[in-house]
């Protein structure tokens, strides 16, 4: 059984209705999206800004409630947005650790509060707890009485990680969880999270626009562009061995120490736009390799060698 | 809470009014203890007493009512109504406000067009329609003036609410199984609070001012009771003939609501934010200079940072941003500097220009050479001719440094006007072919869009364009590639490098990605904790790092293709560069740390173009 299970998700914004003329059809932020997590398993979500890979996080905590499509985990269907109900089995690590924390709290009643609202935890059980976790995250104990401006980047996204273990979720969403960090403490995070999902035995889902981070803590990656998954395959082997124009594409563009510099496309180019979007593949327009199917048909996700999938109409060879 | 105090107290007309306002308080709080005469009673024959009179200090009314006894009684009455009216509307204003802010959508768009259909009258009106249909009453007033008021409270709190509701520690609180009343009362309110106290500290002696105006109109409170509204208006008809009847309360009026509102304006000043961190306090139009020491001598480069000081000095604090750099740029050639967060690499880049901030920020040391001129001693005008004329910058958010209100065109168009004489239709043609020049497509019609009707990548290829207006010698781009994607990064850094190449441009390139700066850059220094650790070309560096930090530094970056691995990290966390250990700042988290380390002042070492500062290099350079 996997961990989570999502089926044909999708999730459509109302656009302002005008108050004269028909009603707008939206904007689709997520095309209709299914794949599954497998117990203990980390999978990667890759893809730049606004291909929507937040709405789609979102949806899976249920902070957002989807348009359509099913959200199931560890057999039980969630359906209704309802964050405290998920809460227990799926938590989030946000991207920005300070604006994460509430700015007049302090950090043990930011702890506390998932153990008391989702466990019913007693006071002395509360506090056990939340000196068991800030151990298992390398924190000390008295920073849990100080505010949340007295940390730094890291130690503050530390805290973040302790606060979504202490609800004991099963699966974690990590949303960028080091983009804001330095480098150097940036590996930290990323070894402490591969730790606390080996001791916890979590499932993990992490988002990032990284490829060499997402790389190098994922089993599985899926990669996404303008709101629907365009290729997964194995973490080791899909940058290398790219199916999707689109994934070579962004494997080409990470500037690498050694590589000399180009433009690995032409410099004129833009994103589709969201609200007006094109027929057929979203990212005919860009693609060296798009015919005049790519720009009437969509492509549809479709198995390419083993244990990879695609959605392209002229994949590249492997 | 005592800087708070400390803050309010500084600003000596906030202390004024705290200390009338105080003696106001404490004498009607004490009225009914005081040995005075009931304030109701009548004696004809003693009206219209002089003040000093015999047994009435400050003289009799109409009826021959002891003056200060009514005056102190009535003094009570209105600061009671005004400080409940102010509270009662507060407390509705603000419950409206965080329910409209927090739900957002329909339930704020019922309520906020019902808040502004009770704008839309005549706040005066409005509460005259109150009371004309409750009844005169003090009671009534009351009511009136706190509905009147409620709109304010709700269109700040809403606004504020709006703002924190989006923020991301509100959809962790949600993830924690908080309710919607749990959220609004423990995530809200706290945050909010300091503006509800903000917003009723400016309107309170606005709402005694009313329900005084109400009192006045004999809507408020009914003879015999008296407030400062009554009485005034009660003295009006002998104003001429008995003046101090309606001067007493008048001045008694201006007390309360003069001391209100210098005592507000200081509790807003020390209690917002913004104005706090100094958002009001005008930098200076260049950075202070404070310099001791030697000025070091010219030299041939194009650019030339020589042991560069910058600090800032907040409160007692000094902070050392920047502690000794030097660096050079030649024509045609690009610099990389490479630093995390806290490293002074961008207080570098803004001292050349004097640019940083002042207060708190402070040059004490060394000089910036253009051509051999120093730019740290330069008359303000010098200055800023060379800016964006000689020496250009392009920062990292092109969202921030351009105006959201003018369009592109204006924009590059005055960048180019402020240097070079020329006409209106000259300078858009200008524009258009800079726009041309960092390849945005249709540029004769993208020339009019305004900066939010452009994607990341285009925004920033308009601040290239705009370092570019001007045909400088020297551009420093301030991390231009963070913020965008991989796809368009690639873009923008393929650009630079054919401007530089086509055109001689010397860059200064600011980064914390290794891969962008051996992608672009000829040469590379490394700071840590404000000073330069290593430099040298950067295939050198970057193949064979000389210090330990640039070693580990390079080791903590994840590379693409290598697979899925634990990745190395350096422990413990970059300095406070107002606390820096003695010797060399790195060593606390060095292995290869030596008991000298410690303790000697380490200098920058080397031969030919590499430099090192380190006793124990990784290589020998």
């Amino acid at each position: 059984m996997p961990a989570l299970k999502v089926d044909n998700i999708s999730k459509t914004f109302p656009l302002k209705r005008s108050l004269f003329g028909p009603a707008l059809p939206g904007v689709r932020a997520v095309q209709p999206v299914s794949f599954e997590i497998a117990t203990g398993e980390t999978l990667g979500l890759v893809g730049e800004s606004g291909c929507g890979k937040s709405t789609l996080a979102r949806m899976l905590v249920g902070l957002l409630e989807p348009t359509e499509g099913m959200i199931e985990i560890e057999g039980r269907a969630l359906d209704n947005a309802n964050p405290a109900e998920f809460g227990k089995l799926i938590q989030y690590v946000f991207q920005d650790p300070q604006s994460s924390l509430n700015p007049r709290k302090t950090i043990r009643q930011v702890m506390e509060a998932p153990l008391k609202l989702l466990h019913d935890m007693s006071k002395p059980d509360r506090s056990k707890r939340v000196s068991e976790i800030f151990e298992s995250v390398n924190l000390r104990e008295e920073f849990l009485d100080r505010y949340p401006h007295e940390f730094s980047g890291g130690q503050a996204q530390r805290i973040g990680i302790a606060r979504a273990l202490a609800a004991n979720p099963r699966i974690m969403i990590l949303d960028e969880p080091v983009s804001a960090l330095d480098v150097s403490v940036q590996a930290q995070v990323l070894n402490l999270l591969a730790e606390l999902k080996a001791k916890f035995s979590l499932t993990y889902l992490f988002i990032t626009h990284d490829l060499a981070v997402v790389e190098a803590v994922s089993d599985r990656i899926i990669v996404l562009y303008f709101g629907s998954v365009v290729e997964v395959g194995r973490a080791e082997k899909i940058f290398g061995n790219p199916r999707h124009p689109y994934t070579k594409l962004l494997a080409e563009s990470a500037p690498v120490v050694g590589r000399p510099l180009t433009a690995p496309e032409q410099k004129e180019t833009e994103l589709p736009d969201p609200l007006d979007p094109p027929p057929g593949c979203p990212f005919a327009g860009r693609c060296p390799r798009s015919t005049d199917l790519c720009r009437v048909e969509e492509p549809l996700l479709k198995p390419m060698g083993e244990d990879q999938l695609a959605a392209c109409h002229h994949p590249l060879e492997a | 809470m005592s800087t708070f105090f400390k803050l309010l107290f500084r600003n000596r007309l906030a202390a004024m009014g705290a200390v009338v306002l105080s003696v106001i308080l404490i004498l009607v709080l004490i009225t009914p203890l005081l040995p005075l005469q009931n304030p109701d009673i009548t004696a004809t024959a003693d009206r219209f007493q002089k003040p000093f009179a015999d047994g009435h200090l400050l003289g009799t009314d109409h009826l021959g009512r002891d003056l200060l006894s009514r005056l102190l009684h009535g003094t009570r009455l209105s600061l009671a109504v005004g400080i409940s009216a102010a509270l009662i509307a507060a407390t509705i204003g603000s419950a409206i406000g965080i329910i409209a802010g927090y739900f957002g959508g329909r339930t704020d768009n019922i309520i906020m067009r019902g808040v502004d259909m009770l704008m839309a009258f005549p706040y005066i009106l409005l509460a005259l329609a109150i009371v004309a249909a409750l009844g005169p009453g003090l009671m009534n007033a009351l009511i009136a003036v706190a509905a009147v008021n409620v709109p304010f409270f709700a269109r700040n709190i809403r606004g504020i609410t709006v703002g924190l509701a989006g923020r991301e520690f509100i959809d962790a609180a949600r993830l924690a199984g908080m309710g919607h009343t749990r959220i609004i009362l423990t995530e809200l309110l706290p945050n909010v609070l300091p503006v509800i106290i903000i917003a009723m500290s400016t309107t309170i002696g606005w709402m005694i001012l009313e329900t005084a105006g109400l009192s006045f109109l004999g809507l408020g409170s009914q003879p015999p009771q008296a407030d400062l509204g009554s009485m005034l208006g009660e003295a009006r008809s002998a104003m001429i003939s008995h003046p101090h009847t309606s001067v007493v309360p008048g001045i008694m009026i201006f007390l309360i609501v003069m001391s209100i509102n210098l005592l507000g304006d200081g509790i807003r000043d020390a209690l917002d934010p913004r104005l706090r961190s100094g958002a009001l306090s005008r930098p200076r139009a260049t950075t202070l200079v404070e310099r001791t020491g030697d000025v070091p001598e010219a030299t041939d480069d194009l650019l030339a940072i020589q042991d560069l000081e910058t600090q800032f000095h907040v409160n007692k604090r000094i902070y050392r941003a920047v502690g000794g750099v030097s660096l050079s740029v030649k024509p045609g050639e690009c610099l990389g500097v490479i630093g995390e967060s806290g490293s002074g690499k961008s207080v570098t880049a803004l001292s050349v220009m004097g640019l940083v901030a002042s207060p708190p920020g402070v040059i004490t040391a060394g000089a910036v050479r253009f051509r051999g001129e120093d730019l740290i001693d330069a008359p303000y005008e010098s200055l800023r001719q060379k800016r964006g004329d000689r020496v250009a910058y392009i920062f990292q958010d092109p969202l921030s440094t351009l105006h959201p209100l003018y369009r592109v065109g204006q924009q590059l168009a005055e960048a180019i006007q402020s240097h070079h004489k020329i006409s209106k239709a000259e300078a858009r043609e200008r524009a258009i072919q800079l726009l041309e020049d960092v390849r945005i497509p249709n540029a004769e019609s993208r020339v009019d869009n305004f900066p939010h009707e452009m994607s990341g990548g285009m925004r920033q290829r308009v601040g290239i364009a705009m370092a570019l207006a001007n045909e400088p010698n020297v551009i420093i781009a301030d991390e231009p590639t963070t913020a965008l994607d991989v796809t368009v990064q690639a873009q923008i850094l393929s650009l630079l490098d054919d401007l530089r190449r086509d055109r001689g441009l010397a860059i200064v390139f600011i980064t914390h990605d290794f891969g962008v700066v051996a992608q672009l850059c000829d040469r590379v220094a490394v700071v840590y904790a404000g000073r330069v650790v290593e430099e040298g070309p950067t295939g050198a560096v970057l193949d064979a790092p000389a210090h330990p930090y640039t070693k580990r530094l390079i080791a903590c970056v994840p590379e693409l293709g290598g697979g899925r691995r634990m990745l190395s990290a350096i422990p413990g966390l970059p300095p406070v560069v107002d606390d820096l250990p003695p010797g060399c700042a790195f060593a606390p988290r060095c292995d290869k740390a030596q008991e000298k380390c410690r303790h000697i002042d380490i200098s920058l070492a080397g031969t030919g173009d590499r430099s090192v500062r380190c006793l124990y290099p990784e290589e020998l350079v």
